[in-house]
């Protein structure tokens, strides 16, 4: 794990080679499913979507439709979730100097959760029960900050996951009511597979609607990439090193929520990834979250790619996300444990 | 460059923990922080490095009242090296010696050349460049408190704030700490140390303030101030100070 600029180069190799390993991947889960199209059928069909060459007579055909109105947008979906679930769990992990905390630490998946049934409850259309996922999910956590601000502390860490669980459990208690009130044919099923995770349904202005608060999320997580490391020493360290704890871990807080809650939003609630794949990313390039960051995003991405390939492939009706997540999730946690606690102490 | 610190009362918000201690440190100098257990020595580091709000008094870095320094300047003018711990990911000891630059560089700054090469050069003048690619964690206990020193040299701070440097030390290590902090204070810095053993401070310090129950008991040059009769009262066990040719010697009389 030697640091400095004479390793740069060889991490950033790694990198690409990495970032092309998840691009052919992901090109093969674009080609792969009960439609089968081969590369030549997907080159043609992008250069016939940027215009190079004219669309065949009565308009796009079948593979079209499929490629640019189901495959792609789920492709870049799943990416998108894995990148950024595993993005905001290593910077939790890094803030709150533990290694087993997930991104739902605060709540923001048990929030969402809520909105979810709470719109699925009233029959809303997809977008508002998205856009409720979302609002619920950001809400929930800026609740559990305003109570672990209003307690003070000097353990702010400690108080901060113990309103986050708090919370997290009264929006559980929300949630199950509306379940018994729900209609147990149509609704319950539906609440019951939105919180187990699914890119079944993934439409292209999903993918849209859902990238700029990834992005927005992921800028101040990027330019604050050193101080992230600073902060996982503990707020009395860091500030000694010259950095203000308190408002620095709001502004990384918010900004990991909103990547969580931008993907939770669309793809339901998916566990596992944003806990296990940055352990993963710590065990090949060490703790420095200069590297770990962009390592996690991408495996992440890669992780949640194949996770979706087999669910919408290894039987006729779609498993759940959180279902393979889980059973995948779960064993190599175990694993990990046992193999020495690699990666932290 | 001077640090002052005047009439200090200090504590958490309703539950003072000490009053009226004053210290005064040059460049060069160490001063040495004795007493027993729970008299406030923590505390006091922790206002002094401006974490808790002093409850009175003031405190002045280079003529500048500590209230106006913002956290990097703070950071610019006094280093603190806590107790050697482990952090809970293992980070290479060059980063955790890097980390000492952060507040060198902009907010959404990663440490440039310059901080590499100052990181490297810490570690250097310390003689521990070998361990650079280590884990921290990995590391024994004298070790880590070299490396958490280099971090401070490397923040080129004209202060240093130690925690009780040789807690847990052994025998070997604790010389080599003490070593090394009088180098720094030979080399210029003014260091503040928090110690539990006279010895240490008859070892390697110019001053001395012993401390107890929040209240300054004796504040002045080692020799004059590790007297018998202070030390006595200071820790409850009967101690005479012995001379081995110029060096002063702790005896507890048990």
């Amino acid at each position: 794990m030697v640091s400095g600029p004479t390793v740069t180069g060889r991490l950033a190799f790694q990198l690409w080679l990495l970032a092309a390993a998840v691009l052919a991947l992901a090109v093969a889960a674009v080609m792969t499913g009960p439609y089968q199209a081969s590369l030549g059928d997907l080159l043609q069909a992008v250069a016939r979507y940027v215009g190079l060459q004219s669309a065949a007579e009565g308009g796009p055909g079948t593979i079209d439709t499929i490629l640019f109105g189901v495959r792609i947008p789920r492709v870049a979906a799943a990416l998108l979730t894995g990148a950024a679930l595993a993005g905001a769990g290593a910077v939790y992990q890094g803030l709150f100097r533990n290694p087993l905390v997930s991104p739902d630490i605060l709540g923001v998946s048990a929030g969402a959760g809520l909105g979810a049934a709470f719109g699925i409850f009233f029959s809303l259309p997809v977008f508002a029960i998205q856009g409720l996922a979302f609002v619920a999910g950001l809400g929930t956590v800026g609740l559990v900050y305003l109570v672990a601000t209003m307690v003070r502390s000097y353990e702010p860490t400690l108080v901060l996951v113990l309103s986050g669980v708090v919370m997290g459990a009264l929006a559980g208690a929300c949630l199950s009511l509306l379940k018994i009130l729900a209609d147990p044919y149509d609704q319950l099923p539906a609440i019951t597979f939105w919180l187990l995770g699914s890119l079944a349904a993934i439409r292209p202005q999903d993918v849209w609607g859902s990238l700029p608060a990834v992005l927005i999320g992921l800028l101040p997580i990027l330019l604050l990439r050193w101080r992230m490391n600073v902060m996982s020493l503990g707020d009395e360290e860091a500030s000694a090193l010259g950095i203000n704890p308190r408002r620095l871990r709001l502004i990384l807080v918010m900004a990991a929520t909103l990547m969580t809650a931008a993907v939770v939003s669309i793809a339901g609630v998916v566990g596992w990834v944003g806990l296990v794949i940055p352990h993963i990313a710590r065990l090949l390039v060490g703790p420095d979250f200069t590297r770990l960051l962009p390592t996690a995003m991408l495996i992440g991405a890669g992780y949640m790619l194949l996770i979706d390939m087999i669910a919408r492939n290894l039987t006729t009706t779609e498993t759940p996300l959180g279902v393979l997540t889980a059973f995948i999730g779960a064993p190599v946690f175990i694993w990990l444990l046992a193999s020495g606690r690699r990666g932290w102490s | 460059m001077k640090l002052d610190v005047s009439d200090l009362a200090f504590g958490y918000p309703g539950f003072p923990v000490g009053q009226d201690v004053s210290l005064h440190l040059e460049a060069g100098e160490v001063l040495c922080l004795l007493g027993p257990n729970g008299c406030g020595k923590t505390t006091l580091f922790k206002t002094v490095m401006g974490l808790l709000p002093p409850r009175g008094g003031r405190i002045a870095i280079g003529g500048r009242a500590m209230e106006s320094l913002a956290r990097p300047e703070l950071a610019r003018l006094m280093a603190y090296v806590p107790q050697a711990h482990a952090p809970v990911f293992p980070y290479s000891v060059h980063d955790m010696v890097l980390m000492g630059r952060t507040a060198h560089r902009g907010l959404f700054a990663a440490p440039s050349k310059g901080d590499h090469e100052a990181a490297l050069a810490a570690l250097e003048q310390l003689e521990i460049a070998d361990l650079a690619t280590r884990d921290y964690t990995r590391l024994s206990g004298g070790q880590r408190q070299l490396v958490l020193i280099a971090r401070a040299l490397a923040q080129e701070s004209p202060f240093i704030l130690l925690d009780e440097p040789t807690a847990s030390l052994d025998f070997g290590n604790q010389l080599m700490v003490l070593e090394q902090v009088r180098r720094l204070a030979a080399d210029g810095k003014g260091i503040v140390m928090s110690t539990h053993d006279p010895d240490h401070a008859f070892a390697c310090g110019t001053r001395a303030l012993a401390m107890k129950d929040g209240r300054t008991l004796a504040n002045g040059p080692v020799a004059e101030t590790l007297t018998g009769e202070v030390l006595s009262s200071l820790y409850d066990v009967p101690v005479e100070i012995l001379l081995a040719g110029e060096r002063r010697i702790c005896l507890p009389a048990i």
